[in-house]
C-alpha cells in the first residue's frame, strides 16, 4: 500500500510537470505577448516591464525561472492588477470555489447513491420510471441552462414567500450556498444514480447475494451488507473524474450567481489576457485534479479490500 | 422372435440432415446488430431524431430561404406566435405639447400632489406616446416613468422615460423603443430643487404598431405607397419561432447554428477517433516497449484538465474578428480528446491478437496490414461506434460550454451554445430565446444519448447494460 502510494504521488508530479511544461510553451507561442496595449508605450518602459517580468530572457532561461519558482510555489504577478500576486488570488478565490464544489461533489455522491439504490429496488415500478425520466432530463441538459433555471427558481420562491428566503446571488452566508451547489451537483448526480442503478442490478443478481438470501438473512442486511457495499464501488472510482467535471461546471455557476470563485476569475483573466493569472490557475487547477484522482484511488483501496490485497 | 411380426405403436424416426439444419438464416454481426436495435424502441425513436435534426439542419434553410444576419427592427425579442399586424399610419408630425399656466415652484417635495388626470393625446402608437396631464401646484417640474408592469403594489414605476424642468410644461412624448404592448406611464411632480413629490399617477396605455406607407414600400411589403391609405392593416414579416434581441429570426439562427454545433459534434468526434485507432492500433499491435511509451504519453495527455486546456488551445489559435472560431475549436478538441479512443482501442487489439483465428490467419500466410485492417479493426468497429455515439453529446456539450463563457464561436456566428448565452440576459422577459436553442442542445444530447445505449446493447455483448 505504501509503495503503492508513493509510485502514484511520483507519477503525479511527473504529470503536474507535464502540464505545467505544456501551458507553458502553449502561452509562449500566442501570438502578440502580454505587454501588448491599446496605449502606446515608450520604449524605456517596456524594457523595464520585460526586464521586471523577465521577458527578455532566453526562452529555455524563462522556463527554468518559471519552474524554479513554480517549485517554491511562486506563480508571479497579475499582469493586470500589478499589485496583487497570482498566489494571494489563488488563494483567496479558491476557498470560494472548492466550498462550492465539496458542498456539490457530496449533495451529487449522496444522492447520487440513493436515488441508484432506489430505482434497483423499484426495478421497473413506478419511483424507477419517474426518477430515471429524471436522470435521463439531468444527463441532456447543459448545466448553465440549469443554473438559470435554478435562479428562476429562486426568484420565484421569494415571491412566493414575501421575504428573502435564498438570495440570487452573491457569497458569504449559507444561504447563498444551498441553490448554486444542487444546481452544480445536479448533472454529476444524474450520471452517479444511472451507475449506480446498474451496478446495483448487477450486485442483485450475483451469486452470493442470492446465497445470503438462501440462508434466510434479513433483507435489510442483505441490502447494507451486501448490496449497498459493493455497489458503491464503481461510484467511487468515477469520483475522480467527477470532481473534474464540477471543478469545471463551476465556472458556469459562480459566473450565473456571481459568486467570486476563482472560475469565474479564470474566466476573467482570460477574457483579460492576465498571462500569469491563466498560467497560474491552470497549473493549479490542474495539479488539483491530479491529486483528488489519486486521493479517490487511495480511497478505492481502502473501501474495497480486495485492491489492497493484490 | 419374429419381430417384425407385431405391431409397432410407434414409428421409427427417420435421421436425417434436415434435423442438423439451423432454422434461422445465419445472420452477420451487423445484421444481428441490426435487428436488435430494431427491437429497442427508444434506440429506435432516437435514431429518427438524430435523422429528424441533421435534415433539420442540412435542408432546413434550404426551405426556410431567410438569411440569419437581417434584423427586423419592427419586431425585436417577439415570441413565437406574436401579433404581427401593423396599422399604417400618415408621415410623423412633431407635437408642439401642452402647456399650463405655471405656480410658484414650491421647495418641499412633501407638500406636492399627484398629477389630478394623466391622458393620452392623439393615438398611442409604437412611434410615440404622447401623455398630458393636469398641472401640479407648486411643481417645478415632472418625471415620466413606463414600465411594462403594473406599479401599483410597491411603487416600481420603471424606467424614467424622460424629465420635464419647467412648470410650465404638463405634456411629454414618449419615443423611446416602444413595443406593441400595455405601458404603465407614472407622472410624479418635482420641487424646486429636483426631489420626487411620494404621489404618482399611472395610466395604463395600449400601445398600436404603425408603419408608414413609406416604410412599407422601403421593407418589400408593399409594392407602391399609393396602395395602402392611413388605417389600413399591414401583415410583417413571419417569424415562426419569434425573434431575438436584435430582431434576428429564430427559426433561420437555429438551422444556421445548429450547422456549427451538429458540425463540431459529429466531425470532431469522427476526427479524434480516427486519430484514436491509428494510435491505438499501432500500440497494440506492436506492443512491447514501444507500446508503454507511446501509451505513457496518452496518459500524460488524458491528466491534462480539458476544458482549461480547450481555453488555452483557443487564446492560441487567436481568432480574428471575422473568423467563426469553428476551426480553432475542433483542432483543440482533436488534440486532446484522442487519447480515451486510443486507449479503448488498443486494449481491444490487444485483446483480438490472442485469439486462435487470428494465429490461424498468421499461419495461412497473411501479412501484418492484412490482419489488422481485415480481423482487427472491423472486430474492434462495434466498440468504436458506441464511443463515437457517446463523443457526440459531449462535444457538443463542449462547444455550448465554451460558447456560453464567451471562449467558443464568435459572434454573428449563431452556435445553439452562443444562443443560449444570449437568451439568458433576457431571460425573465422573453425566455423563448433561451428555450427555443437550450431545448435543442437536450434533445440532440439526449438523442444521441439514446441511441449510444442502445447501440451498446446491439454491438458489444460484454458492455450490455444491466436494464
Amino acid at each position: 500500500m505504501l509503495l503503492y502510494t508513493v509510485k502514484r504521488l511520483i507519477q503525479g508530479v511527473v504529470t503536474v510537470w507535464f502540464i505545467a511544461t505544456a501551458t507553458f510553451f502553449a502561452m509562449h507561442f500566442v501570438p502578440g505577448d502580454p505587454l501588448a496595449n491599446d496605449k502606446a508605450m515608450a520604449p524605456e518602459i517596456r524594457a523595464n516591464l520585460e526586464a521586471r517580468y523577465g521577458l527578455d530572457k532566453p526562452l529555455m532561461e524563462q522556463y527554468w525561472i518559471y519552474l524554479r519558482n513554480m517549485m517554491q510555489g511562486d506563480f508571479g504577478i497579475s499582469f493586470t492588477q500589478q499589485n496583487r500576486e497570482v498566489n494571494d488570488i489563488i488563494a483567496e478565490h479558491f476557498k470560494v470555489s472548492a466550498t462550492l464544489g465539496i458542498l456539490a461533489i457530496v449533495f451529487a455522491a449522496f444522492g447520487g447513491i440513493l436515488w441508484g439504490a432506489l430505482t434497483a429496488l423499484y426495478r421497473n415500478r413506478t419511483p424507477d420510471v419517474v426518477i430515471m425520466l429524471l436522470v435521463i432530463l439531468g444527463i441532456s441538459v447543459p448545466g448553465f441552462v440549469f443554473a438559470a433555471l435554478g435562479q428562476l427558481g429562486v426568484v420565484k420562491i421569494n415571491d412566493f414567500l414575501g421575504f428573502t428566503l435564498f438570495p440570487v446571488a452573491g457569497w458569504g452566508t449559507v444561504q447563498h450556498m444551498i441553490v448554486p451547489s444542487l444546481v452544480l451537483g445536479l448533472g454529476t448526480m444524474a450520471f452517479l444514480t444511472r451507475l449506480m442503478r446498474s451496478s446495483m442490478l448487477e450486485i442483485t443478481s450475483s451469486d452470493f447475494v442470492r446465497t445470503a438470501r438462501s440462508k434466510g438473512l434479513p433483507v435489510t442486511r442483505i441490502f447494507r451488507k451486501h448490496q449497498l457495499r459493493n455497489a458503491i464501488l464503481p461510484v467511487v472510482t468515477v469520483l475522480g473524474p467527477s470532481i473534474a467535471a464540477i471543478t469545471t461546471g463551476g465556472f458556469v455557476v459562480e459566473i450565473v450567481f456571481a459568486i467570486p470563485g476563482l472560475g469565474r476569475y479564470f474566466v476573467q483573466a482570460v477574457q483579460q489576457s492576465d498571462y500569469t493569472v491563466i498560467m497560474g490557475t491552470t497549473v493549479f487547477y490542474g495539479a488539483f485534479l491530479v491529486l483528488m484522482v489519486i486521493l479517490v484511488d487511495l480511497i478505492y483501496g481502502l473501501v474495497n479490500p480486495r485492491v489492497r490485497l493484490e | 422372435m419374429a419381430e417384425s411380426a407385431l405391431p409397432l405403436s410407434f414409428e421409427r424416426v427417420h435421421v436425417g440432415r434436415e434435423v442438423e439444419t439451423i432454422s434461422r438464416p445465419s445472420l452477420s454481426y451487423w445484421q444481428d446488430a441490426w435487428l436488435r436495435l430494431k427491437a429497442n424502441r427508444r434506440a429506435l425513436i432516437s435514431l429518427y431524431l438524430v435523422i429528424g435534426l441533421l435534415a433539420f439542419t442540412l435542408f432546413g434553410p434550404l426551405l426556410w430561404r431567410i438569411d440569419p444576419a437581417v434584423q427586423d427592427l419592427d419586431q425585436i425579442s417577439v415570441p413565437p406566435g406574436a401579433d404581427r399586424r401593423a396599422t399604417v399610419a400618415a408621415e410623423y408630425v412633431p407635437w408642439d405639447g401642452v402647456t399650463a399656466t405655471p405656480t410658484a415652484p414650491s421647495m418641499d417635495a412633501r407638500e406636492l400632489a399627484a398629477p389630478a388626470s394623466v391622458a393620452v393625446a392623439g393615438e398611442a402608437v409604437t412611434r410615440s406616446v404622447r401623455l398630458f396631464w393636469d398641472a401640479v401646484p407648486g411643481a417645478g417640474g415632472y418625471r415620466v416613468f413606463r414600465n411594462i408592469y403594473d406599479p401599483a403594489p410597491d411603487d416600481a414605476f420603471g424606467l424614467p422615460v424622460g424629465e420635464v424642468l419647467s412648470p410650465a410644461t404638463v405634456s411629454f412624448e414618449d419615443r423611446l423603443d416602444l413595443k406593441p404592448t400595455v405601458y404603465y406611464y407614472s407622472v410624479v411632480a418635482l420641487d424646486a430643487l429636483g426631489y420626487e413629490s411620494a404621489e404618482a399617477a399611472t395610466v395604463s396605455v395600449d400601445v398600436t404598431r404603425v408603419i408608414t406607407a413609406a416604410e412599407a414600400v422601403q421593407k418589400g411589403l408593399i409594392e407602391r405607397a399609393a396602395d395602402v391609405r392611413p388605417g389600413d392593416i399591414l401583415k410583417l414579416p413571419f417569424h415562426p419561432l419569434g425573434t431575438d434581441y436584435l430582431g434576428r429570426d429564430l427559426l433561420a439562427r437555429l438551422m444556421h447554428g445548429a450547422r456549427v454545433s451538429l458540425f463540431i459534434g459529429i466531425v470532431a468526434p469522427f476526427a479524434f477517433v480516427a486519430v484514436g485507432i491509428i494510435y491505438g492500433s499501432a500500440a497494440g499491435f506492436v506492443g512491447g516497449r514501444f507500446d508503454q511509451l507511446i501509451m505513457r504519453f496518452a496518459d500524460f495527455v488524458v491528466a491534462l484538465p480539458f476544458l482549461l486546456f480547450m481555453i488555452l488551445l483557443r487564446i492560441l489559435f487567436n481568432v480574428e474578428s471575422g473568423d467563426s472560431g469553428i476551426y480553432p475549436m475542433m483542432v483543440a478538441m482533436l488534440l486532446l480528446s484522442w487519447p480515451a479512443a486510443a486507449r479503448l482501442v488498443r486494449g481491444q487489439i490487444l485483446q483480438i491478437r490472442e485469439e486462435g483465428y487470428i494465429g490461424a490467419s498468421r499461419l495461412l500466410g497473411a501479412k501484418t496490414n492484412y490482419l489488422v485492417l481485415r480481423h482487427m479493426i472491423p472486430n474492434t468497429m462495434g466498440v468504436i461506434l458506441v464511443t463515437l455515439t457517446f463523443a457526440v453529446p459531449s462535444a457538443i456539450f463542449t462547444e455550448a460550454f465554451l460558447s456560453f463563457i464567451g471562449m467558443g464561436v464568435a459572434p454573428p456566428t449563431p452556435s445553439w451554445g452562443s444562443m443560449c448565452n444570449e437568451g439568458l440576459k433576457t431571460m425573465l422577459t422573453t425566455p423563448h430565446e433561451l428555450i427555443a436553442p437550450a431545448l435543442l442542445i437536450s434533445i440532440t444530447v439526449l438523442a444521441f444519448n439514446l441511441l449510444g445505449d442502445g447501440l451498446r446493447d446491439a454491438l458489444d455483448a460484454r458492455m450490455r447494460a444491466t436494464e
